[in-house]
């Protein structure tokens, strides 16, 4: 139940999205995410309500936050 | 999980959150940041126990760094006094409706797999918003809706409660907060825990600012984790980094979905619809401030007020069942004897078995071991 799931925005109709849930449709609730969402937008899904908006590009920052860190221990050891 | 599920977590750029090399550097980077000393890492959920066990994680983690699946299951933690009441009125002639996972956790007497069995009508959804759906189809019953989960759940909870839902239809709030329970497990005197794995999922809805006063108080650090393996080992790099450098603070390891101050708009309807109160979990106990309890404006669609029922507080785990110990991260699952040989999924002694994010159920089903 900890469970979150990204999908793609297919349509939007009000506080219900239209989602593509790894191949499948499936419906979320927009009431909890208080921004503006749009067809192409992904989302967190949470049993049937949408929690967050992800960047796609937030995944590239990730990495590189991964590179930093061992850049950075690299540097401290001798 | 079945494979399907575990396809559906895919980030966009899964596979490089998977990358087997880049695991091994981070195998050799914590071991390089691990301290002398023997440290106990404790996270709170499920899907993290999930990742850890399914990948192996622990077996690249260096001597003496454990990590413990803590109250991270939400349906492990429910207390029978609460399935006792989801029973007992599924029984009265109420069509209860609960989460696939809440089926089979056993209550005092019957689970509530066990009552549908019996002749209850207990349904299983996948949203508060289906709950609300079975209400309107079906306006000359009462329809509960037995709600267990976190801060990631409760939001849900509380918008079909905002959203003005038939008079037929109530809910039963076992929902539960988790920086509270972090606080408890830090006062368990026989518990010594050096860092946690914050959860992620909570966390996009609580924010990391969420566990400053965790940190502060008890000098510990917390990191909030994603889900993929490497997020996992990236969290666990800064923690050990960390308590290598004797700081405790908090850290965000999952910035693509968490943000320092949450959603604010999650926060709000939980305010609008839930007012914080002690709640009892299974295992530990009641913690203050950790429960949701419908607010007095919502009265009518609260199931403890219309129906006036109340649970006893009897024996929360079966003879033999180290479930209380597993959910404060005293023990894993392989201290218990039962593990695997009474106990197995298909017929689970205590909750940690059955909820698909108990430890037990997932060392079942994954074949975790300690430090493989
Ligand atoms: S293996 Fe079964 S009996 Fe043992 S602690 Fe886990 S749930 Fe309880």
């Amino acid at each position: 139940m900890c469970l979150a799931v990204p999908a793609k925005v297919i349509a939007v109709d009000g506080n219900v999205a239209t989602v593509d849930l790894a191949g499948t449709r499936a419906r979320a609730r927009l009431d909890a995410l208080g921004e503006e969402v749009r067809v192409g937008d992904w989302l967190l899904i949470h049993t049937g309500f949408a929690i967050q908006r992800l960047d796609p590009e937030d995944a590239q920052e990730t990495l590189r936050l991964f590179d930093e860190l061992f850049a950075c221990q690299a540097q401290d050891e001798p | 999980m079945s494979s399907s599920l575990a396809k559906l977590r895919m980030s966009p750029d899964l596979f490089s959150f998977r990358d087997p090399k880049r695991a091994k550097e981070f195998a050799q980077l914590l071991s390089r940041l691990a301290p002398a000393r023997p440290v106990k890492i404790v996270h709170v959920c499920g899907t993290h126990e999930i990742t850890i066990t399914e990948h192996g994680l622990r077996s690249l983690l260096p001597e003496g760094v454990e990590v413990l699946e803590g109250p991270g299951c939400p349906v492990c933690v429910t207390s029978t006094v609460d399935l006792d009441v989801a029973v007992k009125l599924a029984q009265e002639g109420v069509i209860l409706c609960t989460f696939g996972d809440m089926m089979r956790v056993p209550g005092t007497e019957l689970s509530l797999e066990e009552a549908r069995a019996q002749g209850a009508d207990v349904r299983m959804v996948l949203s508060a918003a289906d709950a609300v759906e079975v209400a309107r189809t079906n306006p000359t019953r009462e329809v509960v809706f037995f709600a267990v989960g976190f801060e990631t759940t409760a939001p849900g909870t509380a918008a079909v409660l905002l959203d003005s839902p038939p008079p037929n239809f109530s809910v039963l709030s076992s929902h539960k907060l988790i920086p509270p329970a972090l606080s408890a497990l830090m006062q368990l005197p026989d518990v010594k825990i050096d860092a946690f794995l914050a959860p992620g999922h909570v966390s996009t809805i609580i924010g990391s600012d969420a566990y400053r006063p965790v940190a502060e108080r008890y000098h510990v650090p917390v990191v909030v984790g994603g889900f993929e393996p490497l997020d996992v080992l990236y969290a666990l790099a800064l923690i050990l980094r960390q308590l290598k450098e004797g700081r405790a603070e908090v850290e965000n390891a999952y910035k693509r979905a968490v943000r320092p101050e949450g959603n604010t708009r999650a926060q709000e309807l939980l305010s609008q619809a839930f007012e914080v109160s002690a709640a009892r979990w299974r295992g530990i106990g009641t913690i203050p401030g950790s429960g949701l309890r419908i607010c007095e404006g919502l009265a009518p669609w609260d199931a403890t007020r219309k129906f006036g029922v109340e649970g006893k507080l009897g024996e929360e785990t079966a003879p033999g069942c180290r479930c209380a110990d597993i959910l404060v991260a005293r023990a894993v699952p392989t201290d218990c004897p039962l593990f695997g040989k009474i106990c197995t999924p298909l017929s689970p002694v205590g909750p940690c078995m059955v909820g698909s994010e108990g430890a037990c159920s997932v060392w079942y089903r994954y074949g975790g071991r300690p430090r493989l």
